[in-house]
């Protein structure tokens, strides 16, 4: 069996979605101002785009609920991008008027999933979703497309690939520039990685798919590897491993961006970003939380007092 | 310090899970590992199962004759790729360990006992920072004519990433075949299910790990240290690798020695698994 050496992406793009995904899932809402500050910090860090927030009503997700004043408090740094949710036209109008210039649309590859979490099935999802890229394809926005349960469900246990190979391709037809295939509840292994992509990288370009990995099973960073061994060069993160897993009480979520940074860095696969000032990032955030970092390197690194 | 019942009880657990080989104790002076002070209770306590190894640590010819009279059948020394950390460890240069394990090794072969070598900071040392991959070589092939019939590459302070561990593992493969190899992943930097992966891409099929991930890193305070068993053989089921292990059965055993430690499980998979 030849190693690994060569045929990894030179270049790897992270996307931070600590401040939406991450907040949206910890149990203590956050103040405007302290998710201001720590999108201003994570500006700084070399990271290329930072998932800001969630133009989705309030009643459902109240850690979100600042959306506006955030967009509008944030610092906009020349080559980071700053996309935010938009689940349907409503809140895309409402996210350009605060100044939004990327978004993003959320599908699932379960049925089930899609009843539960939007309450409408998978065709429905994608006719809310078509007027959204209208309306950014006329007003020159990306869109990126995610699509949940791409390795599992919590309602239909197994997800066969090609299902989540069709939703891709919709999405990415509607006009979505990337696809991020999202392991929702963690349960993927570098065995069910492999399968799914093989699936998905025969409808979309490799160089349109991402992959958002949760470590639920401590299984992340295998599957992320997986992923960037088949070519795969974005993955998205969040600092601290921010956002638990609402399917398994207490257990873990988002992969830390720290964890992933450490891997890629040892890989030799620049990314741009800076580790420690990640660390920092959420060192901030966890004490604001008065938590703990879910980040086995921030934790090992403070503890030592020296970064490896 | 964990009673010698609970260790036992541990152990007889373990054995029903289908794993092959656990180690059971050190045969240190408790001067040095009071953790380890009941070894010979321990290892004439446990049920010795058919088919399944109990192999124990001998540093010295010393603690070795006292292995065997306690019964047991296997044994493992422990080296390291490091100058320093050998130093700091158990005060001798590398050389002068390698002297010591002779003499283990000699009277293991009379014995007819398998002897299993480990090689710490394969991929890092908390003094000396980079050890070069030549080094590891070195030092395993060594260990591995000497006689040891395996030989445990372990990243001691878990900052290994795939890169380093493919890099190591390139250049120790052409001193010591793929099959007589091992690797023993510390998590402490979250590094460590990548690494194995890598590992079992390259051709290495035996890996080392701990039941609820136990055992943290002496290094860095708070930090984690063995690759929880649970999460591994997760993966490697993913992988449609054969174990034997019965992961249910795995997550008993790690929830059991929780609960009489009175501390939460490192592992992912059971934390994930109990709330479901």
């Amino acid at each position: 069996q030849e190693p690994q050496a060569s045929g990894l992406p030179e270049y790897i793009k992270i996307v931070e979605v600590g401040p939406r995904d991450g907040l949206q899932n910890e149990k203590m809402i956050v103040p405007t101002d302290i998710k201001i500050e720590l999108i201003n910090r994570l500006s700084k860090t070399g990271l290329p785009a930072v998932e800001v927030t969630s133009f989705v009503s309030s009643k459902w997700v109240p850690q979100m609920a600042d959306h506006k004043e955030v967009m509008r408090g944030i610092e906009r740094h020349p080559g980071v991008q700053y996309p935010v949710l938009t689940p349907n036209l409503q809140g895309f109008h409402s996210a350009i008027a605060a100044g939004a210039t990327e978004v993003s649309v959320f599908g699932a590859a379960s049925e089930s999933f899609s009843k539960m979490n939007i309450n409408c099935s998978i065709e429905e999802s994608m006719e809310k979703f078509e007027e959204v890229t209208k309306s950014a394809r006329n007003m020159n926005i990306p869109v990126r497309g995610y699509v949940s349960c791409a390795l599992g469900c919590p309602y239909e246990g197994n997800i066969i690939p090609a299902k989540v190979a069709e939703v891709s391709k919709r999405l990415y037809s509607l006009g979505c520039y990337e696809i991020s295939l999202g392991d929702t509840i963690g349960v993927g292994t570098p065995g069910s990685m492999k399968k799914m992509l093989e699936a998905v990288m025969k409808e979309i370009p490799l160089s349109a798919l991402a992959v958002h990995c949760h470590d639920t099973y401590g299984q992340a960073l295998a599957n992320i590897l997986t992923a960037i061994q088949m070519g795969v060069s974005v993955v998205d993160s969040s600092v601290s491993g921010l956002g638990g897993c609402p399917y398994a009480k207490g257990a873990t979520g988002n992969v830390a961006t720290e964890d992933v940074i450490y891997m890629l860095n040892g890989l030799g696969i620049n990314t741009g970003v800076n580790l420690y000032a990640v660390m920092e990032a959420g060192n901030f955030i966890c004490t604001a939380l008065n938590k703990k970092t879910n980040s086995k390197v921030a934790q090992a690194s403070f503890n030592t007092g020296t970064i490896n | 310090v964990v009673p010698t019942a609970v260790k036992i009880n541990l152990i007889n657990m373990l054995s029903e899970t289908g794993l092959q080989v656990i180690e059971a104790t050190s045969f240190v002076s408790p001067k040095w590992v009071p953790q380890m002070a009941d070894h010979t209770e321990v290892l004439q306590g446990i049920r010795k199962a058919p088919g399944i190894s109990y192999p124990v640590l001998t540093p010295n010819l010393k603690g070795f004759q006292a292995a065997v009279a306690a019964g047991a059948k296997e044994v493992s020394i422990f080296g390291a790729a490091s100058e320093l950390f050998t130093r700091k460890n158990i005060n001798c240069s590398i050389e002068e360990s390698l002297e010591r394990f002779q003499e283990v090794m000699a009277a293991a072969r009379a014995a007819n006992i398998p002897v299993r070598g480990y090689v710490s900071c394969v991929l890092g040392c908390p003094y000396e920072g980079k050890i070069s991959a030549a080094k590891v070589a070195e030092v395993s092939k060594k260990m591995y004519s000497m006689g040891c019939y395996e030989i445990s590459l372990g990243d001691t302070i878990g900052v290994g990433t795939p890169g380093s561990m493919r890099d190591m593992l390139s250049v120790v493969m052409q001193e010591v075949p793929v099959g007589a190899l091992a690797v023993h992943c510390h998590d402490t930097y979250g590094q460590a299910l990548a690494n194995i992966l890598v590992a079992l891409q390259m051709g290495v099929s035996v890996v080392d790990s701990s039941v609820a991930g136990l055992g943290g890193c002496p290094y860095a305070q708070g930090a984690s240290g063995n690759v929880p068993t649970e999460d591994l053989v997760y993966m490697l089921n993913g992988l449609g690798i054969h174990t034997g292990v019965d992961l249910q059965k795995l997550m008993d055993t790690g929830t059991f020695i929780c609960s009489a430690l009175n501390r939460r499980t490192n592992s992912k998979v059971s934390q994930a698994s109990c709330r479901l």
